[in-house]
């Protein structure tokens, strides 16, 4: 089938089958940025924005998106540049597989919650796994990016 | 130094981090086949029959392979230095399955539905046979895993396979029995260290097509892109100098991807089709059908005077392989070769045991190799000492490590090069809080909090065996290629090569090409592992390094119109030494590929190591238990590190940051069940629990820095040392804190709370 959707401001019309996800439909269009880890929506890997909210879409059927705004890394690349430079800074994007997933919690974070704490950084973040880094070099570069002191 | 040292980002960062399409999948043709495997549901079977006449008749299907479309050739998939110590005991698809998951078809198809659809049409027949299940029933069961003639090993690892032994292994020095009856306290325990899943985010996928010159190429998420070509001419019984593999950017490894996975199969099918394919196994595939860290049981007896010195230690091991022996007999020998040698106010150590074939998912290489398990095993049986002696469990190894300047029993005429360990004890007592913490706090509402600690060490690259060549390139615009066959899976090893390169050289890193790795272009390296590639790979990169910078100065030398003696090169400007005459490093480069009678110039070095110097930590932690739950919070992990010289501080502390993560997760979560038949029930995040944010408390990590004489500007290695202690330091809290002595891993709630309530009556 085709829905009209619009991804990172544009719009696109998208064919895709009644049982594809969103994940899988991005990927064929071209957005590199939307990785799949885990199949069972645990690894956080696939996270893109619908309407501004951070979404898993691996777990998202891709014609229930029809007429919604998607938003992926490659839509704010000047946010997730400027985050990802800090994450490099402390060397905590490692193998950057979750990295794309990982920014574009952080940035729906910094939009949703202002001045949060580390425990609420901490628990936003949580379905967003990551194997290489051990979550600390991650944290620092979020406080680093937020401000957040504690 | 000017950039060696220095916490520079990673050369890759931005692109990985944003999303670029840098990895495998990424760089697939668009029309590339799908390519699907058909997994056995049985632990144990024989193919009777198998009929894939409906499938490849399907439109839109390319082709199907069974064992009947393979070459009869067994190889290994065990990513090691030719001749492998791992037995040939694989074909690419054959009429034996020996666990759930193991392949059975391969079908290519124009898209993934009607592959899917394909693999349900394939009917296969099966002859169920006796499963081993139980790795202890292992030896001498009814049942043999490989019961094939045709197995091979390319040295005697003491195999028996009609007894499913593919290993045994004893390593020994003085007389065990008779140093133990002599001890004053002698402490024993059994420990059992679990299988464990990489589960790296970026799941086993290759790519392959034909290229212009009828070569096959193929792009792979691999560690080891030199084994992996030798392995496909073997189990394709082809040319070498057919095949180029291609590594782009890894999305995480942890020595999963130094066992191959699924390039066999695409490569058939392209050899077969003629066309591109592309195999992506999913997160369930990845748990199924590749490899896990050996499971292993392994017995401790340690006898130590009144003093607190430790003069026996006699290990005692049974390792798990699974249905093939990848990594089997070097898995198992690493598990004595790091712990051994660890104390060294011995007069015997021992290690020995077996390595056994069983029908489950095959065992391979995972960060720490060995020594995770062997640490477990020694440390807690130490920290046990400790109790017994009523002394501290730093005390007692501040009085038993080996020193630098020392060697042990089993390293003979070797001398350790580094150590800074005593000095990480010291620190690492410090930043937790030992003196105040140790060894426990009632909390209130039932909850306690005590400390726990242990030590380890693992070494850094293969003495003798793996050898690493790099070449430096000096271009025609005066910037720099670096050529190197190791792999960065995440790690920065590209980022700290280019900065030992940028030192020597004495330039700026952005001026260092990094190409790294393709097979028709670089240098030979056996890969990324065995916490080789700063060691040994850094070391052939400063020796090509060193090798330019003389060729640039003979060659300034030649132009300047002097001798090479009279040249002085600051990285920018070489000029004789009186200052009389001078040219840029830029202008010599255009000169010397300009014109007639001038040569590029290209430094070259190969460097394989004598020594494995090992790094060293002192890991402590700091648990809250739940009395009445047996609920373990890990509130504090502390790493202190000897890695000899930190080449880039930031990302060495990440490495050791997500070490410890991995091995926190091995000490209370990651656990891996089968159900009676032999099916893995962690097939999935939702059943294997791999730490999250949540999980892992704080973790600080400091280094105590030495100065290894071997190592490229001191270096040692870090990659792998950092999993190992926190299953034997949380272990040891928990004991501190509830009496609980967990000696199988993962330490679940359930365990200590039936241990504190067998304890109680």
């Amino acid at each position: 089938m085709q829905i009209d959707v619009t991804i990172n401001n544009k719009q696109i019309s998208l064919t895709v089958d009644f049982n594809e996800f969103l994940a899988d439909s991005l990927r064929k269009h071209g957005f590199s940025s939307v990785r799949k880890g885990c199949d069972t929506s645990c690894c956080g890997l696939c996270s893109v924005w619908i309407d501004g909210k951070p979404t898993l879409s691996c777990s998202v059927l891709a014609f229930r998106v029809a007429g919604k705004n998607i938003t992926t890394i490659e839509g704010v690349e000047t946010e997730a540049e400027a985050f990802a430079q800090i994450l490099a800074a402390e060397g905590a994007e490692q193998c950057g597989f979750c990295s794309p997933g990982f920014i574009m919690t952080v940035l729906a974070l910094k939009n949703e919650i202002p001045n949060p704490t580390e425990e609420q950084i901490i628990h936003y973040l949580t379905g967003n796994l990551c194997r290489c880094t051990g979550y600390m070099g991650q944290l620092r570069a979020v406080k680093t990016y937020l401000g957040v002191n504690t | 130094m000017k950039i060696v040292g220095k916490g520079i980002a990673k050369i890759d960062a931005i692109n990985i981090a944003t999303g670029k399409p840098v990895y495998t999948e990424d760089l697939a043709f668009k029309n590339a086949l799908v390519v699907k495997i058909l997994h056995s549901p049985h632990a144990f079977a024989k193919i009777k029959s198998i009929d894939t006449s409906k499938a490849e008749k399907l439109k839109g299907v390319e082709c199907v392979l069974t064992y009947k479309d393979v070459p009869n050739v067994r190889f290994t998939l065990a990513g090691q230095s030719y001749p492998e110590p791992s037995p040939y005991d694989r074909l690419i698809l054959e009429n034996i399955v020996r666990y759930v998951g193991d392949e059975v078809a391969i079908v290519a198809a124009v898209d993934e539905k009607t592959a899917v659809k394909a693999m349900k049409l394939i009917k296969v027949d099966y002859e169920l046979l006796e499963p081993v299940l139980d790795f202890e029933q292992a030896i001498g069961h009814s049942s043999v895993v490989h019961p094939e003639a045709d197995v091979y090993c390319n040295f005697d690892i003491g195999m028996n396979k009609d007894q499913n032994i593919v290993s045994s292994y004893k390593l020994e020095a003085g007389d065990v029995e008779a140093e133990l009856s002599q001890c004053d306290v002698v402490v024993e325990g059994t420990y059992y260290t679990q299988a464990q899943a990489h589960a790296m985010m970026e799941t086993y996928r290759a790519f392959s097509y034909m290229d212009h010159a009828g070569r096959l190429v193929l792009i792979s998420s691999t560690q080891i892109p030199f084994h992996v070509r030798r392995k496909l001419a073997r189990s394709l019984n082809m040319p070498a100098s057919k095949i180029r593999v291609i590594k782009p950017r890894i999305g995480g490894g942890f020595g999963g991807k130094q066992t191959v996975a699924v390039e066999p199969f695409v490569a058939a099918v392209t050899l077969k089709t003629g066309k591109p394919a592309l195999l992506v196994y999913d997160r369930k595939e990845t748990f199924c059908s590749t490899t896990s860290r050996h499971a292993m049981r392994l017995k401790v007896r340690l006898g130590a005077d009144r003093d607190g010195f430790i003069r026996v230690v006699d290990i005692q091991g049974l390792s798990d392989t699974g249905a093939y022996g990848e990594h089997a007999s070097t898995v198992f020998s690493v598990v004595g070769d790091k712990t051994l040698p660890l104390y060294n106010k011995t007069k015997a150590v021992r290690f020995m045991g077996d390595v056994v074939y069983t029908n489950k998912l095959p065992a391979g290489a995972f960060r720490g190799y060995g020594a995770t398990q062997g640490t477990f095993a020694l440390e807690s049986t130490v920290n046990q000492l400790a109790g017994k002696l009523n002394m501290d469990p730093t005390e007692i190894r501040l009085k038993n490590l080996i020193q630098q300047g020392e060697s042990c029993l089993t390293y003979k005429n070797k001398v350790l090069g580094s150590s800074t360990l005593d000095r990480c004890i010291a620190k690492g007592k410090e930043l937790i809080g030992w003196d105040d913490k140790y060894p426990r706090r009632e909390m209130g509402n039932n909850k306690v909090r005590a400390v726990g600690m242990a030590v380890t060490m693992q070494g850094s690259g293969i003495a003798g065996i793996d050898t690493a060549s790099a070449e430096v390139r000096l271009n025609d615009d005066g910037n720099y290629t670096l050529l190197v066959g190791s792999t960065d899976m995440g790690t920065g090893s590209d980022t700290i090569l280019a900065q030992m390169a940028a030192e020597i050289l004495e330039t700026e890193l952005e001026n260092i090409i990094v190409y790294a790795a393709d097979t028709d272009v670089s240098p030979y390296d056996p890969g990324s592992y065995a916490s080789s590639t700063t060691y040994v790979t850094g070391m052939a990169v400063v020796k090509a390094a060193e090798d330019l910078k003389r060729q640039i100065i003979e060659q300034g030398a030649r132009f300047l119109e002097t001798a090479p003696v009279d040249v002085e090169f600051d990285g920018l400007m070489l000029q004789t030494s009186d200052g009389s005459r001078s040219m840029s490093l830029e202008k010599l480069a255009e000169l010397l590929v300009l014109g007639m009678g001038n040569k590029q110039l290209v430094g070259n070095a190969t460097y394989g190591s004598p020594v494995s110097p090992p790094p060293f930590i002192a890991g402590f932690a700091e648990v809250e238990v739940d009395k009445e739950t047996g609920k373990v919070e890990l509130i504090d992990f502390v790493a202190v590190v000897d890695c000899g010289t930190v080449i880039n501080p930031n990302l060495a502390r990440i490495q050791v940051e997500g070490g410890i993560v991995q091995g926190i997760g091995m000490a209370l979560y990651e656990e891996v069940r089968y159900d009676e038949r032999g099916t893995l029930q962690t097939n999935s995040f939702m059943q294997y629990k791999i730490p999250s944010r949540k999980d892992v408390g704080s973790i600080r990590v400091a280094f105590e820095e030495s100065y290894e004489p071997t190592g490229p500007f001191g270096a040692k290695s870090v990659g792998e040392v950092v999993v190992n202690t926190p299953p034997p330091a949380i272990v040891n809290a928990i004991y501190q804190a509830t009496g609980v002595s967990i000696e199988s891993l993962p330490a679940t709630p359930e365990k200590i709370y039936m241990g504190i309530r067998n304890n109680n009556h």
